[in-house]
């Protein structure tokens, strides 16, 4: 069970609830795309991501990195039970290890989520397929980065630190679900 | 090992150019977040008075890092030869486990990130962030 400080919450719910979760979103995956290329990998049916400008102004990445970031909600809204929140939501996961390609790029291109629990299980579902390949921890750092710039010094090493074990639990809660 | 191409290099140079000014800040910076966000990394400090965030010893040992950071750009061309002095260094006398090279390399491109939000592109990123593990590569040359 991880202990949060009083102080790792607020930083935590704070940085979510200014976040603009189709800029940070976009830009974080997109990072993601340029800095660490071999995780284009998974993304072969998203267009054009032959350079970092292409990436950058891809549409397709912009929309996947808002869905990916929104997957965090509920573990920013379940800080005490991260673990049993993603493990609720990929309940379905031992079901799609052998992931029939075409049901992957509906959801991977599905543009409309009707619910947030569709999406947070889209998200993790496809984390979840992903992760076997995928180290979630790229993301992670990428993300990092991106709300560094944008907080700047209000990034302080205390906010970063809590920023940092937040995320860290989140990809532990992520990767437990694969064995 | 990802070898630094001509186009990562002048990307490199050419940041660090402007960077460069911020050397003493961003060293110190670094070194705060380090001790922090990873605090298993005070073990090596533990002969400091005062490990918190900007203290005298943290800005003086975040000058001497960036000396080295800057020593490397100089000679981005050949950092094993380069760094070999630095290498030994680190590999006899003060003996870091090389895996702390990635975690002081992480809070330099954060703080890179905070201090240079327009500049600090994913592309610029991509650069330093093989520089730097060319870098940590070039420092553990001498380690066995």
């Amino acid at each position: 069970m991880v202990e949060w400080t009083e102080f790792e919450r607020n930083t935590i719910q704070s940085i979510f609830a200014n976040l603009n979760y189709e800029v940070t979103g976009a830009k974080a995956l997109a990072r993601c795309l340029v800095v660490y290329p071999w995780t284009q990998r998974y993304f072969a049916n998203f267009g054009n991501l032959y350079n970092a400008a292409a990436i950058m102004g891809n549409p397709k990445v912009a929309a996947h990195g808002t869905v990916v970031l929104h997957g965090l909600d509920r573990a920013v809204k379940n800080m005490d039970n991260i673990k049993a929140t993603y493990a609720e939501l990929s309940v379905l996961h031992s079901e799609k290890l052998h992931v029939d390609p075409d049901n992957f790029k509906v959801r991977l291109l599905s543009p409309t989520f009707t619910t947030c629990m569709q999406s947070c299980v889209c998200v993790v579902e496809q984390s979840c397929d992903v992760m076997s390949l995928l180290d979630p921890q790229l993301l992670a750092d990428c993300l990092t980065i991106v709300v560094a710039a944008q907080m700047g010094a209000a990034f302080t090493a205390e906010v970063q630190a809590a920023f940092q074990k937040f995320l860290a639990v989140v990809v532990s809660s992520l990767c437990r679900q694969y064995h | 090992i990802m070898s630094l191409s001509a186009k990562d290099k002048a990307a490199v140079k050419a940041f660090w150019a402007k960077a460069a000014t911020k050397a003493d800040d961003i060293g110190s910076d670094a070194l705060s977040r380090m001790l922090v966000v990873y605090p298993q990394t005070k073990t090596y400090f533990s002969h400091w008075k005062d490990l918190s965030p900007g203290s005298a010893p943290v800005r003086k040992h975040g000058k001497t890092v960036m000396a080295g950071v800057a020593e490397a750009v100089a000679k981005i061309d050949d950092l094993t030869g380069g760094l070999l002095t630095l290498s030994e260094l680190h590999a006899f006398t003060l003996r870091v486990d090389p895996a702390n090279f990635k975690i002081l390399s992480h809070n330099l491109l954060v703080v890179l990130a905070t201090q240079f939000p327009e500049d600090f592109t994913p592309e610029v990123h991509v650069a330093m962030d093989k520089f730097l593990s060319a870098l940590a590569l070039a420092l553990s040359e001498k380690y066995r």
